[in-house]
């Protein structure tokens, strides 16, 4: 491993993101977009937004950065890029923390912009401050991206890649208690949540929303989250081959 | 070729050759070798035990049909390919060594290279890769001919330039293995001339080349050939003992007649 390497790779992640104009319009715009659009769906019944606009803001960024780093991985598979990376003193984790940092600032951005929608046009209020739920996003941002890069390696096409989007996004969404509160659910559901890691994210938005300052369960559920983000890197990591047939 | 030395040679860091290999006992040992390298893909053998040797600091052309093995071998030599069976030492050093990274360069085919940077965006990552300056990059642009280009995208340029981009971003490592596949396809005669004076270049100062190709009368500008055809070495020879062995001038006709060669007595394949 080594810092100049890594930070190499983060810088020429963001080139390629800085010369698509569009992808950067579209990470900025459309979650802040679509919280406008929930705001006015339930236009006759406040209470669901002030519910679920909150657990949204990091569900957006995990969404966003898995469909965007699995597909930039894959397009590095099948440009051949990949396999000369691995032809270089590059190391995996170089890479995979390379795209890891790039992305962390691009979802900075993305939670900087959709808070700021959320506080300051559509009236959301939280007891703790709007910098925590900018880093429980960022955290499940990079999450998202951890796990992009690991599917990623499954994938052959892009076909493939888009279909883990369902396949392991949505589920996730489903039980993350954003809907309905997890005790709600079937049993067996409920504890297969505790398993998934959005599950964290959505409980720690809830903590900041109701706590005005850092909870022993908000310290907890972002270390999950790290923790997951972690484990997935180092998976990716080491579902990545030098050889290949 | 004048385009060749014109925009500075051939990059500042590129010459490892200059001073390194002086100092290497000369030909002491092979820079590559294949002993007995036996390799299946999807199931269907690709290399039936391949042995050959190349010389340090020498041109050497892998030709042969499309299909026959080429991509594969120098995969297997970079270290990216799964062997089955057999080896490959590269430098002294088994094929795909971590230390080897730094210094075996290695062309793909079809250029792998970041279409959505530019030419110095894409030579300044793989310099900070290996560590030499953004002079370096600069210098390795110039050397391909591409100064003009290098802050166009590299999605903006023709299929020859983006296989000099690669070529430049291969070269920043001074490498002492350059292992070249295709580079030359879809290139204009002028540039075709001028890549090969500068891999001559590039073997003058010390580097090893190992260039495949398909086109015959590339091959004729090798210090080596080598002939793979179904995952068979056919021939290991210079251009000239090929010529003098088969009576012909005329490489390609020279080739016709070792596969022809070996085709007619039965017991000649079997092996």
């Amino acid at each position: 491993m080594s810092p100049r390497i890594t930070l190499a790779t983060a810088g020429r992640v963001l080139t390629q993101l800085r010369h698509d104009p569009r992808t950067i319009a579209l990470l900025l715009v459309v979650p802040s977009l679509l919280m406008v659009i929930l705001k006015y769906v339930f236009d006759g019944n406040p209470l669901v937004f002030d519910r679920i606009g909150l657990p949204l803001l990091g569900v957006f960024p995990f969404i966003t950065m898995f469909l965007v780093t699995s597909v930039a991985m894959l397009r590095e598979r099948t440009s051949g890029t990949l396999e000369r990376l691995l032809t270089t003193p590059m190391a995996k984790l170089d890479l995979l923390l390379g795209y890891g940092i790039a992305f962390a600032l691009a979802a900075a951005a993305q939670a900087a912009v959709a808070c700021a929608t959320a506080y300051w046009v559509l009236g959301l209020h939280t007891a703790g401050s709007a910098a925590l739920v900018v880093a429980v996003a960022v955290a499940d941002a990079v999450l998202g991206m951890a796990l992009g890069l690991f599917v990623s390696a499954f994938a052959r096409t892009e076909f493939q890649a888009v279909q883990f989007m369902p396949a392991i996004v949505l589920p996730q969404v489903l039980l993350c208690g954003l809907f309905i509160a997890r005790d709600q659910m079937a049993g067996w559901l409920d504890g297969l949540s505790d398993a998934l890691p959005l599950t964290y994210a959505v409980q720690a938005l809830g903590e900041v929303g109701v706590h005005a300052d850092v909870t022993s369960t908000l310290s907890r559920d972002l270390a999950i989250l790290v923790g997951a983000a972690v484990a997935a890197l180092v998976l990716a990591a080491a579902t990545l081959r030098r050889r290949s047939g | 070729m004048s385009g060749v030395s014109a925009p500075g040679t051939v990059p500042a860091g590129s010459l490892p050759g200059s001073d390194s290999a002086s100092t290497q006992p000369a030909a002491a040992s092979a820079a590559l070798s294949a002993d007995h390298l036996t390799v299946d893909r999807g199931g269907r053998p690709v290399l039936r035990g391949v042995t050959f040797e190349v010389p340090r600091g020498t041109v050497t052309g892998l030709l042969g049909p499309s299909g026959g093995g080429k991509t594969t071998l120098m995969r297997a030599i970079v270290g990216v390919q799964v062997v089955k069976s057999g080896s490959v030492t590269v430098l002294g050093l088994p094929a795909g060594s971590a230390e080897l990274r730094r210094r075996v360069g290695y062309v793909t085919q079809a250029p792998s290279v970041y279409a959505d940077l530019t030419v110095r965006d894409n030579a300044r990552y793989f310099a900070a890769i290996y560590g030499v300056g953004r002079a370096a990059a600069d210098a390795a642009i110039a050397a391909v001919g591409l100064a003009e280009q290098a802050g166009q995208l590299v999605a903006s340029l023709s299929g020859g330039q983006r296989t000099r981009v690669s070529l430049a971003c291969a070269l920043l490592s001074s490498p002492q293995l350059l292992v070249l596949d295709e580079p030359t396809v879809g290139l204009d005669p002028v540039l075709r001339e001028e890549l090969w004076g500068q891999f001559h270049e590039l073997a003058a100062n010390g580097t090893t080349l190992l260039v495949s190709s398909h086109v015959m009368d590339e091959a004729g500008r090798c210090d080596r050939l080598l002939l793979l055809r179904e995952g068979e070495l056919i021939a290991d020879e210079t251009p000239a003992a090929i010529r003098a062995a088969t009576g012909t001038l005329d490489l390609e006709q020279a080739f016709l007649r070792i596969i022809r060669e070996r085709a007619t007595p039965p017991e000649g394949k079997v092996a």
